[in-house]
């Protein structure tokens, strides 16, 4: 066991570090895309560890929120409701996925997609 | 289109980013890490949701009674598509069990893909049946290390029973140009039903 003031993910209580909210403040895609924005590239303004990593991690490329879970070690709720609280905040931007529906705007998303897939 | 001055690691906000999905389900050990990790740009990624549900007795806890929680491990990838686009690959447990999970994995995805070991054929009847129920195109992928004859694709077809629009083709999840044909395959396919139905008349 771990008796330390710093303990590791495992030992924490996941959403801890969400003082026990479970509900985001906006609904967040899986694979909704997080950048930090200028305001939260600076260190001074975000608060708490957690979101200080999730900033840093943001401002070196964009990241979805399924990748922020993972790297940060925390099941997707937490990441979620960390993610939320920080756009609210105006340290990062959440630019959400284009679904796929019966519209032009999903052609031209599986157009491009295929484009790309062809040129890997 | 115009976006002087981009850095190669770090992208400005242009306000306009967006992504997309595909989701790779299939049995336990079929290869959809596999798959995933052969053509991710990313070392797949495994993110863990903290599912709590009505208890189903399985798994239950003693002294905990009447709720349950489940970690659903989902292992991903990700292809940057062009400068402003980025699809995910979203691999998915096959069992029964992890359909609320999956109702939030499909949502807006272009489409899935049904990984399948022709030994454990069993194995995707949940997903193909999930698929079928919630309209999301979906092919079948049968992952194959020493080729496979098209009689065994037949095969599939039939124990299955899908229908003969749906493409079902032979993989090799270890190779990346493999994957890639089966990625393409699958986009290709969703664009066909959609011109085809743009363009028949509605009865």
């Amino acid at each position: 066991m771990n008796d330390s003031d710093e303990p590791s993910n495992a030992l924490v209580r996941p959403y801890a570090v969400t003082r026990g909210r479970t509900r985001p403040r906006v609904e967040i895609a899986i694979e909704a895309l997080v950048e930090t924005t200028a305001r939260g590239r600076d260190a001074s303004v975000v608060g708490g560890r957690e979101q200080q990593l999730i900033a840093g991690l943001c401002a070196l490329r964009v990241q979805s929120l399924a990748e922020i879970a993972a790297r940060m070690q925390m099941p997707l709720g937490v990441a979620r409701v960390l993610v939320a609280d920080m756009a609210a905040d105006g340290l990062v931007a959440v630019y959400e996925p284009t679904a796929v529906g019966d519209d032009a705007v999903g052609t031209e998303l599986l157009e491009r997609v295929l484009s790309g897939l062809r040129r890997l | 289109m115009g976006f002087g001055g981009s850095d190669e690691g770090y992208r400005r906000p242009s306000g306009r980013v967006t992504s997309s999905k595909i989701v790779i389900a299939g049995g336990f050990g079929v290869g959809k890490t596999t798959l995933v990790g052969s053509v991710s740009e990313i070392t797949p990624l495994t993110t863990e949701a903290i599912m709590t549900s009505a208890s189903v007795g399985v798994d239950e806890t003693a002294g905990v009674p009447g709720k349950t929680t489940t970690t659903v491990a989902m292992d991903f990838g990700r292809i940057t598509i062009d400068q402003d686009l980025i699809l995910y690959l979203f691999g998915t447990p096959g069992q029964t069990r992890f359909w609320f999970m999956w109702d939030e994995l499909v949502k807006g995805a272009i489409g899935a893909i049904v990984l399948v070991d022709t030994r454990r054929l069993a194995d995707c009847f949940a997903a193909v049946d999930f698929f079928e129920h919630r309209g999301l195109p979906y092919l079948v992928a049968v992952n194959c290390f020493d080729g496979v004859q098209l009689h065994q694709l037949e095969d599939v077809r039939e124990a299955l029973a899908v229908g003969p629009q749906v493409p079902v083709i032979p993989c090799d999840a270890r190779s990346r140009e493999s994957t890639k044909q089966v990625l393409i395959t699958l986009v290709e396919y969703v664009l066909n039903m959609r011109r085809t139905r743009q363009t028949t008349p509605s009865r």
